[in-house]
């Protein structure tokens, strides 16, 4: 009895939370017909924020991808003097709230602040535009490949690489040869969580890219600001494009996480 | 040769390797034996260049190596858990210390195929390593580690993690194909059964130094110390000696030498009996036949006499 019961809370609980809301933005979408929904994610701002989204997402995957895989092999193959303190920092995104982050960038590359007053006498603007909203992505999304490759790292060891060494293979040849196919499956788990926190990171992005549309606005960008002038079909079109990605991401994860058990 | 000189590694405060300098011959089959924490697998470690010594200095074939990185020493190492590449197949691990030198294919085929042949496993050239069993595994990282054909090859407990039966295959295979390879070999164990059957010499370590070098029959016949002397086979103590409870002859009346003891205890193990006894409330025991347990006929509490027989060693020992 006890068994139902809890099944039912369960069930009720994701009903409200996730089932309802979701299934409602579907409904929403879907009321006058595919037509309408094709024709609002087609306007040239709707594309322009897939693009913008796109970009940040995939630059963020791969700046993610070298540190991430970078900072855990530091983190599980060396000892040096700050090596807590860097894993203590690893983590630190997840506890500051992304609006801060937000303006911490603010702080540091706005064109008023001395160094990003710099680089836009050179030219390189950042906040405003692409390269601060990528660097609030990448600051956002910073422990997600550390902590899916580490503990792998850690499992397989160092002898096969040892091995490799004694065989005549070069650190970079190990690494590609021995070690990355090690952690491969981590590797993508990780890419892909980075991937999904990307598409859909608002706070940060918010902040540094002063929601400039056809310009810096990004999906979830495009989505507050229809709803917030009542075009509410391009809005829940928007929003359930998303869905629809967050749930592929979903499916690419459940894929992947058993094949990392298998090892 | 491998030459080892004035090695010292420390990790934190434990010191691992006290000042170590031990020379290691060419073509012959070497055993690092020693309980753990030795420092057998520090020094194997330290020639193959995966350790760097504090001090000291390693010359492998009359090269100094001390400064070179273990990718440039030319040597084969085969870790006590194998170290398999688990993504490659049997083919490809054997093959990898090759492709890394960029052999023609051809040549890396024929190589591949003539070691797995060596090793017993040329039907599971295509297996990946979770497919096969722990010897054949061992037997895969001792191909691989062969392919480059190295000026020596290092086996770091190479069969502490199979179990007994495997182990004995191994090691009197191992035995066999260094007859047939003669590549200058160095094994670490703890087991000094398995030193004792498969080297040609003995380099015994503990507490970071060297104890004694020599063939099993010269550690075996003249141990330097008691702890050699135990470490090498049962031992016991009479009147303060140590011996080997075989080299213990009891006798059911006094005669010159002797001394009087208890027996405590007969136990039958097979071939061979062991008495336990009482001599001066000290308690010692000896390793007789059969045959002699029969003539002695000693029940417990029955009062026999002994005599510490071939004495030499322990005299020496006692020393």
């Amino acid at each position: 009895m006890a068994r139902y019961g809890l099944r039912t809370v369960a069930l009720v609980y994701l009903l409200f939370l996730l089932v309802l809301p979701v299934g409602l933005i579907c409904w929403t979408t879907f009321q006058d017909g595919i037509a309408p929904v094709i024709e609002s994610l087609t306007t040239p701002s709707a594309l322009h924020a897939f693009k913008v989204t796109a970009q940040v997402a995939v630059l963020t995957v791969i700046a993610n991808t070298v540190f991430g895989v970078g900072t855990a092999v530091l983190l599980v193959r060396h000892e040096f003097r700050g090596r807590r303190v860097l894993n203590m920092l690893v983590d630190l995104p997840l506890a500051v709230s992304p609006v801060v982050v937000g303006l911490a960038l603010v702080l540091v590359y706005g064109r008023f602040a001395p160094f990003g007053g710099w680089l836009a006498d050179l030219g390189i603007d950042v906040i405003f535009s692409l390269p601060g909203m990528v660097l609030a992505t990448i600051f956002v999304c910073l422990p997600l490949v550390v902590r899916a490759v580490t503990p792998v790292l850690e499992e397989i060891g160092i002898e096969q690489e040892q091995a490799a060494w004694t065989l005549g293979s070069k650190p970079w040849q190990t690494f590609r040869r021995v070690t990355l196919p090690a952690i491969r499956w981590a590797l993508a788990y990780g890419m892909v969580l980075t991937l999904a926190r990307a598409l859909g990171e608002y706070g940060a992005v918010a902040v540094v890219s002063g929601r400039i549309k056809d310009q810096t606005q990004t999906l979830t960008l495009f989505v507050e600001e229809r709803f917030q002038n009542f075009d509410q079909q391009a809005a829940y079109a928007a929003a359930f494009a998303m869905a629809v990605i967050a749930v592929l991401t979903l499916l690419t994860i459940t894929l992947l996480r058993p094949r990392e058990d298998e090892r | 040769m491998i030459r080892a000189t004035n090695v010292s590694k420390n990790f934190g405060t434990f010191a691992a390797l006290r000042d170590v300098s031990v020379d290691i011959p060419t073509g012959a089959l070497t055993a690092l034996l020693g309980p753990s924490g030795g420092g057998k697998s520090t020094l194997l470690r330290i020639i193959a260049g995966l350790e760097t010594p504090d001090s000291g200095t390693i010359e492998i074939g009359g090269e100094d190596s001390t400064k070179l990185s273990p990718q440039r020493r030319n040597v084969g190492f085969v870790f006590q858990h194998y170290a398999a590449f688990k993504h490659m197949t049997v083919f490809g691990n054997v093959a990898f210390g090759l492709e890394i030198r960029k052999r023609p294919k051809a040549q890396i085929k024929a190589r591949v195929d003539e070691l797995l042949e060596l090793v017993h496993l040329e039907q599971f050239a295509h297996r990946y390593p979770a497919q096969l069993s722990g010897g054949q595994r061992q037997r895969m990282a001792l191909a691989r580690a062969l392919a480059v054909e190295p000026k020596v090859l290092l086996l770091d407990e190479p069969f502490g993690a199979l179990d007994a039966q495997v182990r004995k295959e191994l090691r009197s295979w191992l035995r066999r194909l260094h007859d047939e390879v003669h590549v200058t070999t160095v094994f670490v164990t703890h087991d000094q059964e398995e030193a004792m059957e498969v080297a040609d010499e003995i380099v015994v370590m503990a507490g970071g130094e060297v104890q004694q070098v020599g063939s099993p029959d010269d550690l075996y016949e003249r141990p330097s110390s008691e702890f050699v002397m135990s470490f090498l086979g049962p031992t016991t103590r009479v009147g303060g000696a140590l011996v080997r409870p075989h080299d213990v002859d009891l006798l059911p009346d006094p005669a010159p030498g002797t001394v009087a003891a208890t027996v405590q205890r007969v136990v039958r193990l097979g071939f061979e009996v062991r008495v336990d006894l009482l001599v001066d409330d000290e308690p010692t025991w000896a390793q007789i036949t059969r045959d002699q347990a029969r003539r002695l006929a000693a029940r417990p509490g029955d009062r026999v006499f002994l005599r510490a027989g071939t004495a030499d060693i322990a005299r020496e020992v006692a020393v």
